[in-house]
């Protein structure tokens, strides 16, 4: 299996220093490649997924832990809790295809939510589900239960007598978080929010199910470079292209990991 | 598919209750509009596409006719069948390699248990659109430099459309990192050394150590391992595409274009599957956890 993992990897790693000559055809070695995928169109697809990604990772992590922390505390919620966190195991895995079509019969141009609003005479105010902002809001639907599922451990890890002691002491809730949860509880925030840009990052199947290849977005354009017999050497760009993505999510993985170390000295 | 390792359900990623602070004073508040504001923003997607589909638009009344047409669709039966085989293959192929590599580690080769862990979580660091680049430029070899050869014979035979089985592979590459985390789970916990040495000094042979002893322990993190490559495999879109074979999710996609009622009502149906089946895994999860604690 090796082979079917490594393979594939070293080749991508190859092939993206490798150019055909435009007038020539000829391959050869260069790093036009990859000077290529840094300007222009592709420039602008990285800076359009590394921006989609970072907003909806933060806004994801937000939320997530918003959510996560008022389910923990809510009163006789057990079965509330349970819920959630079985629910949250399948959302999570819950990307791709169907959820991209889920939402088109929601709130794309002719949505349930959609129709609803416009009947109302409210109408989107602008919105529209096909493009960045839509995209985030579709991204959210896996990111805000991967979220909760990453950081409930973390949370439940909270000794409760940290937080008898401080009330003991006379601390507020505000002045509790801001100097005891806060600051343990940060490593394990950072790094779920890595995961969840890793994850905004590579997604592909819902994006392309949703705006085809009209949004600058790496993982589409990558497609389109390969599906591409217009521009020569255009194969190599998607190589190139995909290079980029492997180095920035093993980048943010490895930012993850050492952050992960980080948290299992206080939270084990 | 987009969960990373800790998103997986009932791959042990769950801590086990622990009691929760009681007691909570004020902030009442705040912590109602999270959980509704949240709430509906889930419920909402859920309940849309269910009116989408079965609301009759012309008539106002209700339908069922969109979920009627659904196994008589073109391409349907086909492209729903090979993603089955697909996943059924991938499911043997994954166990068959992952079983006795965990098995084996835990009992003989414990040095190797951080190489083995790193190799197969290493997939959740190539998105799988940059890993089918990688698999696209070396299946272009075949025309180029093995033409005639057996190797390249062999890399068209896995290219055939009727049932890829390069698919296979990259499924199962794409499908390591939460087989090895389901498994992981279940060996950890099985006191796999005393009983294998049991069976061993009993005079049983490997194969059949494997087969009648560490099997039938292991079921339950083998069961939801299964599961969890099926519907990675049923949801699996991007290689699929990228390749040019066509799965049960590009054919949605593909008809998406022409009839959207249809489609959506195909992705209800595709979520009901894929859900009962994590569905499952939580509730075997829970069941092996309290043959445990009892």
């Amino acid at each position: 299996m090796a082979v079917v993992l490594l393979l594939p990897i070293g080749v991508l790693a190859v092939e993206a220093f490798r150019s055909t000559d435009p007038t020539t055809f000829e391959e050869r070695w260069s790093t036009d490649s990859l000077t290529a995928i840094t300007e222009g169109a592709y420039g602008r697809a990285y800076v359009g997924s590394l921006q989609l990604s970072a907003v909806s990772a933060v806004l994801g992590a937000a939320l997530g832990l918003a959510f996560a922390v008022a389910v923990l505390g809510a009163k006789r919620g057990r079965l509330l809790r349970r819920l959630v966190l079985t629910a949250s195991g399948v959302l999570a895995n819950f990307g791709g295809v169907p959820l991209a079509f889920t939402f088109i019969a929601t709130i794309g141009s002719s949505g349930v939510v959609t129709a609803l609003l416009t009947d109302l005479g409210l109408g989107l105010g602008g919105f529209s589900l096909y493009s960045m902002t839509g995209l985030a809001l579709v991204y959210l639907y896996f990111l805000i239960p991967l979220m909760v599922l990453t950081i409930t451990p973390a949370l439940e890890a909270l000794r409760p007598q940290w937080r008898e002691a401080s009330d003991n002491l006379g601390a507020s809730g505000w002045q509790y978080w801001r100097h005891v949860g806060g600051p343990i509880l940060l490593p394990p925030v950072l790094g779920a929010t890595m995961l969840l840009f890793a994850s905004s990052f590579a997604a592909y199947a819902t994006a392309k199910a949703l705006v085809g290849s009209t949004l600058p977005l790496v993982t589409l354009q990558i497609a389109d470079a390969l599906s591409s017999n217009v521009v020569v050497g255009s194969e190599n760009i998607g190589t190139a292209l995909a290079l980029g993505m492997v180095v920035v999510v093993g980048l943010v993985m490895a930012f993850y990991a050492w952050v992960q170390r980080r948290t299992q000295r206080w939270l084990t | 598919m987009t969960a990373l390792a800790e998103g997986v359900a009932g791959a042990g990623s769950v801590a086990p209750p622990t009691p929760v602070r009681a007691g909570r004073r004020r902030g009442g508040a705040w912590r109602i509009t999270v959980l509704v504001v949240v709430g509906l923003y889930f419920l909402i997607p859920l309940a849309a596409p269910i009116w989408f589909t079965v609301r009759d638009r012309g008539a106002g009344a209700f339908t069922g006719r969109y979920y009627a047409q659904i196994p008589g669709a073109a391409g349907f039966a086909e492209a729903f069948g090979r993603s089955l085989a697909l996943g059924l293959l991938t499911v043997v192929l994954v166990l068959a390699l992952m079983v006795p590599t965990i098995v084996l580690v835990e009992l003989r080769l414990p040095r190797l248990r951080t190489a083995v862990e790193l190799l197969t979580l290493a997939p959740l660091v190539v998105p799988p659109i940059a890993l089918v680049v990688g698999v696209r430029s070396v299946l272009s070899w075949a025309p180029d430099h093995f033409y005639g050869t057996p190797v390249g014979d062999a890399m068209f035979a896995l290219q055939e459309p009727a049932l890829p089985w390069i698919l296979v592979l990259v499924y199962v590459v794409l499908a390591l990192p939460f087989v090895y985390r389901a498994l992981d789970a279940g060996v950890r916990n099985a006191g796999l050394a005393t009983l294998t040495e049991a069976a061993r000094n009993l005079g049983a042979s490997w194969p059949r150590v494997l087969l009648t002893v560490v099997l039938p322990v292991l079921r339950t993190s083998v069961l939801n391992a299964s599961f969890l490559t099926l519907a990675l495999v049923l949801g699996e879109y991007t290689v699929a595409a990228i390749l040019g074979f066509q799965t049960f999710p590009t054919w949605i996609v593909q008809v998406g274009g022409s009839q959207p009622q249809l489609s959506v009502a195909v992705s209800v149906l595709s979520l009901v599957v894929t859900w009962a089946l994590l569905l499952l895994i939580s509730a075997l999860d829970r069941r092996r956890r309290n043959e445990e604690t009892s």
